[in-house]
């Protein structure tokens, strides 16, 4: 069903954001997988992570070809806007992107996820904005109901605070194209 | 609709494959990609009662397998790429002695340190590398977080029946993958089940001993237990999974990793008219030759995907088919091979465009 790459720095949450996703489209019923970027070029550089989605029996785990690409700053952009099939959903953090131009092959959005995030008091979760701009997007799974299925992955964490669902909250609504 | 899975890593569901299989004693060493397994293990082995030790090495952590396997508990270790290497003295020993032990190895790439990332070019070692002198191992290949646990589970049972190790060959990439897992159900392993274990016994008893080269029953005879024990494994324990094979004309061969690519390649290829089928050996040893005994006139012949330098498991295709059809083997090295890729070659292979391989 989808093909997704998210990334960003190391410390941005991308890996927390692709196990938030698998979690919410497991309890759909969905077949899920996820596999991460890990070793050296971590430190510092980007962090990755894959998720296929899908009603089949999974092969590969690495999609070559994406559907959805979630890019939380410029590097990964650039790392991977070439891998997006055409007409193909790009969501980027507008907060830590230059101005620039976006191809036209692909449907590309952006909202200011690191500033929300900042400004609603929970730096640590410009990936929640991130995941809300996505299912605003893509209506992959409706908003309402992955915003219950993120609080439930957290619950389970045993660490949730309500500035999680509003930063969520804020991505679906102040995500726009570009 | 499936509601009894847990999300979890390839070396999670190893670890607690094992520790639902009854498995109450871990000792072993860190090293990526199976780090995991020890976090796991140092985590949760205490609270099911079982010992869970990181040794100071590898080496150290192998010897005190080899103890907890003679006292007759269920125990594992695992590693990769040079912490495997240090592994096979004690897989030797074990063997000589005729105990069961599950060894797990998680393959990274290359020689030496190499990557920490995903390969298989150490196919060779955990099949044929059960350390000095002759000896074999059953080699398991999960291809999914699921059968990292089932295949780990099952592990301790067929060790205890043939008195053997066994291998759980994983990768980098099936390793630390996340995918739903269904847990098999827990259960206890009576330490005193087999009479072969070295226990307390009281005075003036016979007491169980284990030598080197289990030589108590005599030369010949210990010699015949042991090869008719390594033909019987061979003949019983031969495990596949084919896909798409009825009909056809090129059969690719991976396992682990490879195999779920492959997968998506032989979908790919069929939606264009390209008969690709899929032959995975579960178990890389004993390789199943019976599968390609079997396997349709249509076969014109197979391709093997590993991610090594050289052909590796290609060598076993060859001996399974008796030369009798042409071997090709795309090799991927460091990188995961694309279903695009896999296709690809195979479009070459047909086109007559690539000279088959004998060896590397």
């Amino acid at each position: 069903m989808a093909d997704i790459i998210m990334a960003g720095f190391g410390g941005q949450g991308i890996l927390t954001a692709g196990k938030i996703l698998i979690h919410v489209a497991a309890g759909e019923g969905k077949n899920v997988s996820w596999t991460s970027s890990y070793g050296a070029e971590m430190r510092g550089g980007t962090a990755s992570c894959s998720v296929v989605i899908s009603d089949e029996e999974i092969g590969s785990p690495y999609p070559a070809k994406l559907d959805v690409l979630l890019a939380m700053n410029e590097p990964s952009f650039d790392k991977f806007i070439g891998d997006v099939r055409d007409g193909g959903y790009v969501i980027v953090n507008t907060s830590l992107m230059s101005k620039r131009e976006y191809p036209k092959n692909v449907q590309v959005y952006g909202v200011d996820a690191t500033d929300k995030a900042n400004n609603i008091g929970n730096n640590r979760a410009a990936n929640l904005v991130m995941l809300g701009a996505m299912m605003k997007v893509t209506g992959m799974v409706s908003v309402d109901k992955f915003g219950e299925g993120l609080q439930d992955y957290f619950d389970l964490k045993g660490h949730n605070t309500s500035t999680n669902i509003e930063c969520y909250s804020a991505g679906a609504e102040d995500v726009k194209a570009l | 609709m499936n509601t009894d899975y847990v999300l979890m890593k390839g070396n999670e569901a190893i670890a607690e494959g094992a520790l639902r299989a009854g498995c109450r004693f871990y000792a072993g060493y860190p090293i990526t990609p199976q780090s995991e397994i020890l976090e796991y293990m140092s985590l949760n082995m205490g609270k099911r009662g079982g010992t869970f030790i990181q040794g100071e090495n590898e080496i150290s952590s192998m010897s005190m397998i080899w103890g907890a396997a003679a006292a007759g508990a269920r125990c594992m270790s695992s590693s990769s790429g040079p912490g495997y290497d240090l592994k096979q003295e004690g897989i030797s020993y074990l063997s000589s002695y005729n105990l069961p032990a599950v060894i797990v190895y998680a393959m990274r790439y290359g020689l030496g340190d190499g990557e920490i990332t995903a390969g298989q070019d150490s196919y060779w070692e955990a099949v044929r590398g059960g350390g000095h002198g002759d000896s074999r191992q059953i080699v398991l290949a999960p291809a999914s977080v699921n059968e990292c646990a089932s295949l780990t589970y099952e592990a301790f049972d067929i060790a205890e029946k043939y008195r053997n190790v066994v291998i759980i060959l994983s990768d980098g990439a099936v390793s630390q993958m996340i995918e739903k897992c269904n847990l098999p159900e827990p259960k206890e392993h009576d330490i005193d089940e087999f009479d072969w274990v070295i226990s307390g016994k009281p005075l003036g008893t016979k007491k169980n001993k284990v030598t080197n080269l289990d030589r108590t029953i005599g030369y010949e005879a210990s010699d015949k237990y042991v090869l008719d024990k390594y033909k019987t494994m061979f003949e019983n324990e031969q495990r596949w999974e084919e896909f798409e094979t009825d009909d056809a004309e090129l059969v690719l061969v991976a396992y682990g990793i490879s195999s779920r690519v492959c997968k998506t390649a032989v979908r790919q290829a069929r939606k264009n008219g390209i008969k690709l089928g899929l032959l995975r050996p579960v178990t890389v040893w004993p390789f199943p030759r019976k599968a390609f005994e079997k396997m349709p006139e249509s076969v014109k012949g197979y391709v093997t995907v590993e991610m090594s330098l050289s052909t590796q498991m290609g060598e076993d295709v060859l001996l399974a088919v008796k030369h009798s059809k042409p071997l090709y083997s795309y090799l991927t090295t460091y990188h995961i091979p694309t279903a695009d890729g896999i296709v690809d070659y195979c479009n070459s292979v047909i086109a007559g465009d690539v000279e088959p391989r004998e060896v590397i």
